[in-house]
């Protein structure tokens, strides 16, 4: 189901967030299918069917890669169901992927996606992802685009065999297909007088037709595996220590490699002494322009080598962190325009001076890294001029073709192969892990681990940007709003159009230059844009003394949102739990409202304030979470508690620090990530199921409420109004 | 210093050849294949790479391999051997050859990408053998050591106060 995450888009200045960002996601949503020499086989009169015998396909892709599944149609989604899946003689329905699984568990709803079309039993099928030899083309496990783009094409990939199946088990039997129906890994006569396993059918040959992009998939209220709480897929591997991430990857004769780091962004190597490395036993140093590394029998090795480097690097000066703000506004690259000109002709109601109130306030949020616990890794082998790489990525065939380009190899060259990765959450949609150890296999002619360490992860992945909201907003006497002007500055236009009915409306963003490399990340801009507009929200609810949520469904129409926002108020007691208002509580409560990525959620939180000590702890959240058709309710709910939790960190203490080129806090020590203590100790999820609604992605919405709600539960608790995440980096004295 | 030659891992001794200042964590996982114990921080902030020494749980990232002498090691993949019983700490046999508190987060689907769990699942073993029932303060105190980066702790609390709630004999240990 719904993956983490965001946009590929991964640049240093000037980030092309938005706009590619909505391309892609599009190309991703509505794929366009070639069709070949297999044309529509459905929809109505006899299907012809087409079995090739020949079907060892896997054999091809290992032997060659050209001829195998691997990027077949090229750059785009192929057509031919062989492509996606097979039936072997024993029945083992084997379904291929190119998704990345983060943890985000699309393993597991592509399994029960085939499951409910095809339909087969759980334990017959298997799920090959993110093999670039293996799997079809896709463009990476980001924008959750997983639930609402790979979802329906895995169960329209099942429904086809399942069509193909019973065409074949009609002719066979010389019956009318109409008499017989497909369940359980089997074709019945509704008659009941004969079976045959979809492997009898098959013979595991391959399916030589097209998936069809038309046959009629199964609604979400006659699902029976679909929809339902199957437990993460191979979960006991996990737990065993059995599963092997990138990191773990061994190869015969594998040497360990480590990277000489830059000391600043953007130096270049000046002079290097690598006298006394090259004289460590053991040792390899390659040299190839500025990047320098070691190899080694073993990482202490390469360690010690790179350390034993003599290298002078040539900076520059470098925005810091106190310059961030000012710059990102003073770089953006299209200003403002006049707020009035953009709204519509100015009435009565829609004229600043004529509000009751008008509010405007500036919000900040600061750069925050992914850190997630499995640094980059790869392992990189070349043999006869092929290489293949095993990493961890959201984003197999951009790493393949980063590397194709890196060593000027077709991609038929080059093999990705992505074991199921010890997360990401938008920061590895890129290859940097891979393509260095690719260049140190190549240079000392044997496979080479290269593990990142997490000072490295730190300083030389790329952040989520940090960003300038300023919004500028009126209500009217009937506490409508009535001008809403929003702009964002370089974190991005995720989430920046709000659900709310306003008269007059601007939200535009601003790219600007960005001192640190940024990048996607899980909700990327929306947990930013979300976080001022709830802000602002509560502090205009306030204004016009309305309750919060009063305030809320008072300029909402949209009954979706409606719906988490009256769901989270129940479930949390919102009406039963006393405001403070700020009056020198130790208890605040705190809401916020939100939609990204086709996800609905409220988000309700109760914080107390330790006033010696200046800690804030938040105690309980509820939020309700509405995404369509739910298509594994368990797996959701642990997103949604997953989301708030990691959420927390941002919102609260989480900032990487930087000045004149250098991140400043790169370790766990320095870099405070939420932990046990930090977890609200109830948490409780409320899973609105719309079975009559498209399934949307849930890897990134449930994150962005959470800042927000925290907020104002703060000032409900102290009167204090925070508007820059983090929240409390270093506590609240009040 | 002289190298370390033999490990005393998961019930026997293991050969190998590695400096004595080298880690305990890149001795498992490079040399003696047990890469169940994961790499996150290098400093021990993060709990991914704790084993048990002497059933006391330790940061193997920050442990020089020369410094275990003859202790006996206890790894994630010690836990679980089909069944055959490694130490006191496994459960008692007919959960599949899984300890009770790898059965209990199996049970409550506590991880999303499980790059923590074998390290949380020693520290969660070390804890339930030092105190059988913890409360959950006490669960956090013990664990706060340990970082889940998909943030699934109140599942790991949940999984661990499973695990407790089955303990064999119903007793201490």
């Amino acid at each position: 189901m719904k993956p983490h995450f965001h946009t590929p888009t991964v640049g240093r200045a000037s980030a092309r967030l938005p706009g590619s960002e909505s391309a892609k996601e599009r190309a991703e949503a509505r794929p366009t299918f070639t069709r070949r020499q297999f044309l529509k086989t459905f929809g109505g009169g006899l299907a012809v069917l087409w079995l090739v015998n020949r079907t060892d396909l896997r054999a091809q892709a290992e032997s060659g890669g050209r001829g195998g599944r691997g990027g077949r149609g090229g750059n785009r989604r192929p057509s031919e169901l062989a492509a996606w899946l097979h039936i072997a003689a024993d029945g083992t329905v084997t379904v291929y992927c190119g998704k990345a699984e983060v943890g985000q568990n699309v393993r597991t709803s592509v399994l029960q996606a085939v499951a409910e079309e095809l339909p087969a039993p759980l334990s017959t099928i298997k799920v090959v992802l993110a093999d670039t030899s293996l799997v079809p083309w896709d463009a990476g496990t980001f924008g959750s685009q997983s639930t609402p783009g790979m979802f329906p094409q895995i169960r329209r990939v099942a429904a086809t065999a399942r069509e193909a199946l019973i065409d074949l088990a009609a002719k066979q039997w010389n019956t009318d297909r109409a008499s017989l129906v497909a369940e359980d890994g089997k074709v019945r006569e509704r008659s009941g007088a004969r079976t045959i396993g979809f492997g009898d059918l098959t013979k595991g040959e391959k399916l030589a037709l097209a998936v069809s992009e038309s046959i009629a998939l199964k609604p979400a209220t006659e699902w029976k595996v679909a929809g339902t709480s199957v437990p993460k897929l191979d979960g006991r591997t996990y737990l065993t220590g059995q599963h092997a991430y990138a990191s773990d990857i061994r190869r015969p004769g594998m040497l360990h490699g480590r990277i000489l780091r830059p000391t600043a962004f953007g130096a270049s190597l000046a002079s290097l002494d690598a006298s006394a490395a090259e004289a460590m036993p053991g040792v390899q140093i390659v040299r190839e322009d500025d990047f320098v590394g070691a190899v080694a029998a073993t990482e202490y090795r390469a360690a010690q080598a790179v350390a034993a480097l003599r290298a002078e690097w040539k900076t520059t000066p470098q925005i810091s962190e106190r310059e961030l703000f000012a710059h990102l506004k003073s770089t953006a690259r299209d200003a403002p325009r006049k707020v009035d000109g953009d709204l519509p002709a100015p009435s009565n109601e829609t004229r600043p001076e004529s509000a009751s109130h008008q509010l405007r306030q500036t919000y900040h949020v600061a750069y925050i890294a992914h850190a997630p616990l499995e640094p980059r890794a790869a392992v990189a082998e070349w043999q006869d001029g092929r290489l293949t790489v095993w990493t961890g990525s959201q984003r197999p065939f951009g790493v393949r073709s980063e590397l194709a380009s890196a060593f000027r190899l077709p991609e038929e060259q080059v093999r990705v192969i992505v074991p199921d990765t010890g997360s990401g959450y938008g920061g590895k949609h890129t290859g940097e892990a891979a393509v260095e150890a690719a260049r140190l296999a190549r240079a000392v002619k044997a496979p080479v681990k290269l593990v990142w360490t997490r000072e490295e992860e730190f300083t030389w992945a790329y952040a989520r940007p940090a960003g300038v909201m300023e919004i500028d907003a009126s209500i009217g006497p009937d506490g409508r709003i009535t001008r809403w002007v929003h702009h964002n500055y370089n974190s991005g236009n995720a989430g920046l159009r709000s659900v709310y009915d306003v008269l007059g409306k601007v939200e535009q963003f601003h790219s600007a230059q960005s001192p640190l490399r940024q990048g996607s990340y899980r909700g990327l801009a929306a947990t930013a844009n979300h976080f001022a507009r709830e802000v602002h929200i509560d502090e205009l609810a306030r204004m016009a003394k309305l309750d919060p949520v009063e305030f809320r469904l008072k300029n909402l129409r949209e009954p979706r949102a409606r719906a988490v926002l009256e769901a989270a108020a129940k479930a949390f007691g919102w009406a039963q739990t006393t405001r403070r208002d700020g009056r020198g509580a130790t208890r605040g409560i705190g809401i916020a409202l939100g939609f990204e990525k086709g996800g609905y959620l409220a988000t309700c939180a109760e914080i107390d304030l330790d006033r010696a000590a200046g800690r804030v702890r938040v105690q309980r959240v509820v939020q309700a979470f509405e995404c369509g058709a739910v298509v594994n309710p368990d797996l959701l709910k642990n997103q949604n508690e997953g989301a708030i939790v990691q959420g927390l960190g941002g919102a609260l203490f989480e900032a990487l620090r930087f000045e004149n080129g250098r991140i400043l806090n790169p370790r766990f020590s320095q870099y405070r990530v939420p932990r046990f203590s930090d977890a609200p100790p109830a948490i409780e999820i409320v899973l609105l199921d719309r079975k009559d609604l498209t399934s949307a992605g849930a890897g990134e919405a449930p994150l962005v409420g959470i800042a927000p709600a925290v907020s104002n539960a703060i000032f409900d608790a102290s009167g204090v109004r925070l508007r820059s995440l983090p929240l409390v980096p270093n506590g609240l004295k009040v | 210093m002289s190298n370390v030659t033999s490990l005393h891992v998961n019930g026997a001794a293991r050969a190998c050849d590695a400096e004595a200042e080298r880690s305990l964590l890149s001795v498992l996982r490079d040399d003696l294949g047990l890469t169940g114990t994961k790499y996150g921080c290098g400093e021990g902030q993060c709990g991914a790479c704790t084993v048990l020494v002497d059933g006391v749980p330790i940061r193997s990232c920050q442990t020089p391999c020369g410094t275990i002498g003859p202790q006996k090691i206890t790894t994630i993949e010690g836990l679980e051997q089909n069944g055959r019983p490694i130490d006191k700490l496994r459960a008692p046999s007919g959960v599949e050859g899984l300890h009770r508190l790898q059965q209990a987060l199996l049970e409550v689907g506590a991880f999303q990408c499980a790059y923590c769990a074998s390290g949380m699942i020693m520290s969660g073993v070390a804890l339930l053998a030092k105190n059988p029932n913890p409360s959950d303060a006490e669960i956090v105190r013990f664990m706060d050591g340990n970082i889940c980066r998909c943030a699934g702790y109140n599942r790991i609390i949940a999984g661990i106060k499973l695990a407790a709630s089955r303990r064999p004999n119903g007793g201490a240990q």
